[in-house]
């Protein structure tokens, strides 16, 4: 189990709607980044061609991902790396603890990795007294104000000015200027140290190629480079599912990830490491460890959800998800948010402490209509919730409910009678416009905030019963 | 034509009128209307709140009640989205039941869909004054894949202005069940809508889907905004008569 936010799912939902701010800030930011995503699909033209291309891509890719992660491997050797595979979070930490204590590492400078995350890297470091610092601005603001992500592309969405200078002023133990430009500045001057002293640098991975071992990662910041050629080790954390087969693959993938994600046609770094430092190589690090993960991931394969490993996380589906934009990215409780996140996080820890994930959403199908590889997001949560409902973890209310349902669906007698009784029972509840502002019973939570329609004098089936299939009334009822 | 309507349960309980509506207009465009009495719920409940086995239940005598029939209109985008889109799925794994879902699903249309793709009727006799804006349900923009057919129908109407609804993508925060189960959540999506909706200063909101439109009327009157909701084959339903009693008095 890893659930990173303890309070349970209803107050975390609270807890996003009453952070005014924070919705605000979402709305911004979705906006932004819808227009962007718009404006990119504009100059690609053929947008639907290359979803079905990455698509492709991605399918092939996990279908078949035994023997590419076998060839990736083994690439990576090669070229003089090393490769675990981890199967789960605690066997990856512990490589990684391993290591660190192999190398009297004091501190670790880390480049953006969902997976570290996932695993809790930070925190087992520390308990062995290393330091580990984040050097992508966002991680390294939400590090400093012990949060988790709430976004995949933009962890510190949440936090804004005043806030992210309050957190710098802390540690600069003085004020500083709510300024952007300023405020980048002295988070670099910070960092410049860090890097130059840490003894092991973590990076993770948005795209391994198979076909030469080498690992790919995007960045807007150039921190990523940093981090992983100036410490003397350098480790790589990356889902298993993280794999392409070639370089003309990555292109197309690699197309779609920053146009999905903030309609950049290409971020500012695109770094691709093959190996360590080689002998006559200027810089780079002398090792090169790569941290293959699966955590759960496997639990999808030959499943049903198969394709939820397709993702790229290119967080397109958060950037137009109206719940989530509601309740922000830690009203989801784990590493991943948004539709993705409510997809993923039960299949990787299973549905114990995510029974509520899979109906964190309203079906809308934005995030499926969106998402750059096809992955059916919404058609995945009904699937979810019937597993639940198989499992029987579904409110016996509920499931009185449609049992009653089913058997009135198979016998139409039935069913027509429940309607009748259904406008009979409300009727008294019914104002004199034939509305219901107060419902009894499930009608309650409905008519706190909305009105309800009571049931008409005559149903259709009535009408046309009585006047109907003869042509209707004079008055064309 | 011969045409068999799946009324839906929301109209046929709640909304006669759109029904009504929707029987007229077909019958002025050529089609024999029926309706099968048979007919139960699309089974959309169940389905989206994982009860497959209940809402195979539910479609299976959908699809022994529409079983002669050579059309299928629907006035929900959604219950036709669910057909069209879910029951083959549901009976993937049923040898007897899968090509009959199949079958089913091929003949069901979205009511605006039907008027403009199949019977090719995109203007009507219509007028109303007003200014409107239209609400696309999520299910039947997406699911469907119907969005411009509505827009055609309502634009013929003499009278009418229609503008355009800002965020029209986004979702009015019904979501079936979700409403009660999530309701905050909820609540703060269709307040979110209505907002959208105050903004064009419409006086008339036009939707193809009766649930999303319950949930943003419910919302609308409960704050108390005088916007007035229709569904589409309800406004061009009382635009045709207006434009015929206004030719009648006129001669
Ligand atoms: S699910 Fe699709 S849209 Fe969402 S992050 Fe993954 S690839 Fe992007």
């Amino acid at each position: 189990m890893s659930l990173s936010n303890p309070l349970p799912f209803k107050q975390r939902v609270e807890q996003g709607l009453n952070d005014p701010f924070l919705r605000q800030s979402l709305k911004n930011a979705q906006a932004r980044f819808r227009e962007g995503k718009q404006r990119a699909a504009q100059i690609l033209g053929n947008l639907e061609e290359w979803r079905t291309r990455a698509e492709a891509i991605r399918h092939h890719t996990i279908e078949h991902l035994d023997y590419y992660l076998d060839q990736f491997a083994t690439n990576v050797e090669n070229n003089g790396g090393t490769v675990f595979f981890a199967e789960t979070e605690q066997e990856a930490v512990d490589y990684l603890i391993r290591l660190a204590k192999a190398k009297q590492a004091k501190t670790v400078i880390k480049s953006k990795s969902m997976v570290s995350e996932e695993t809790h890297v930070n925190k087992r470091l520390e308990e062995i007294g290393v330091e580990a610092i984040e050097s992508d601005l966002g991680e390294y603001i939400i590090q400093l104000a012990k949060e988790m992500p709430s976004h995949i592309i933009a962890p510190a969405i949440h936090k804004n000015r005043r806030q992210i200078a309050q957190l710098f002023a802390e540690v600069a133990g003085k004020e500083l200027p709510e300024d952007t430009s300023a405020l980048t500045r002295f988070a670099r001057h910070q960092l410049r140290d860090k890097f130059l002293n840490a003894d092991i640098g973590i990076s993770g991975c948005n795209f391994a190629v198979a076909e030469t071992g080498s690992i790919v990662l995007v960045s807007n910041e150039g921190n990523a480079r940093l981090t992983t050629t100036l410490p003397k080790t350098h480790v790589v954390m990356m889902g298993m599912e993280r794999i392409v087969p070639t370089w003309e693959d990555l292109d197309a993938v690699l197309s779609l990830l920053p146009r999905s994600a903030t309609g950049q046609k290409i971020t500012s770094y695109v770094t691709a490491l093959t190996g360590p430092r080689r002998e006559n190589d200027q810089d780079g690090p002398e090792e090169m460890h790569v941290i293959i993960v699966d955590n759960g991931r496997s639990n999808a394969l030959g499943t049903e959800y198969q394709s939820i490993l397709h993702c790229i996380r290119c967080g397109a589906c958060l950037n137009v998800c109206p719940v989530y934009r509601h309740i922000g990215g830690h009203a989801y409780g784990g590493v991943y948010t948004g539709p993705v996140g409510a997809v993923l996080t039960p299949i990787l820890e299973g549905f114990d402490e995510w029974e509520e994930l899979p109906y964190a959403s309203s079906l809308c199908g934005a995030c499926t209509e969106t998402c750059p590889v096809k992955i059916p997001l919404h058609d995945m949560l009904i699937d979810l919730r019937r597993d639940e409902v198989d499992e029987k973890r579904s409110p016996g209310v509920e499931r009185f409910i449609f049992r009653l349902f089913g058997t009135a669906m198979n016998n139409p007698a039935l069913y027509r009678l429940g309607l009748k009784m259904a406008k009979h029972l409300l009727k008294p509840f019914a104002d004199d416009e034939g509305f219901l502002n107060k419902g009894p019973g499930p009608l309650k939570a409905w008519t706190e905030e909305r009105d309800f329609p009571a049931p008409a004098k005559e149903s259709f089936r009535e009408w046309w019963q009585r006047a109907g299939r003869y042509g209707g009334d004079p008055d064309g009822r | 034509m011969r045409v068999s309507l799946f009324i839906t349960c929301l109209s046929d309980c709640f909304f006669p009128r759109v029904g009504q509506a929707v029987v007229h207009l077909l019958r002025r465009h050529g089609c024999e209307v029926d309706f099968p009495l048979e007919q139960v719920c699309c089974g959309q409940p169940a389905y989206n709140s994982g009860y497959h086995e209940e809402a195979r239940t539910a479609a299976k005598q959908l699809i022994r009640a529409f079983k002669n029939a050579q059309y299928v209109v629907s006035p929900s985008g959604s219950c036709a989205a669910m057909i069209r889109h879910y029951y083959p799925t549901l009976f993937a794994a049923d040898d007897e039941w899968r090509d009959k879902a199949q079958q089913f699903a091929d003949k069901v249309y979205e009511f605006s869909q039907f008027m403009v793709n199949i019977l090719k009727v995109s203007s009507v006799d219509a007028c109303y004054e007003g200014r409107a804006t239209y609400h696309h349900s999520c299910h039947m923009m997406r699911g469907l894949g119907v969005s411009g057919e509505p827009l055609r129908l309502l634009q013929s109407i003499k009278g009418l202005e229609v503008v355009d609804l800002p965020y029209h993508q986004d979702c009015c925060g019904f979501g079936g069940t979700f409403a009660v189960k999530m309701k905050e959540i909820s609540e703060q999506m269709v307040d979110e809508k209505v907002e959208h909706i105050l903004a064009t200063q419409a006086n008339i909101l036009v939707g193809s889907d009766m649930a999303c439109l319950m949930n943003i009327q419910g919302r609308l009157r409960r704050l108390g905004y005088p916007v007035q909701v229709f569904h589409v084959a309800e406004l061009l339903y009382e635009g045709v008569q207006r434009y015929e009693s206004l030719q009648s008095s006129a001669i």
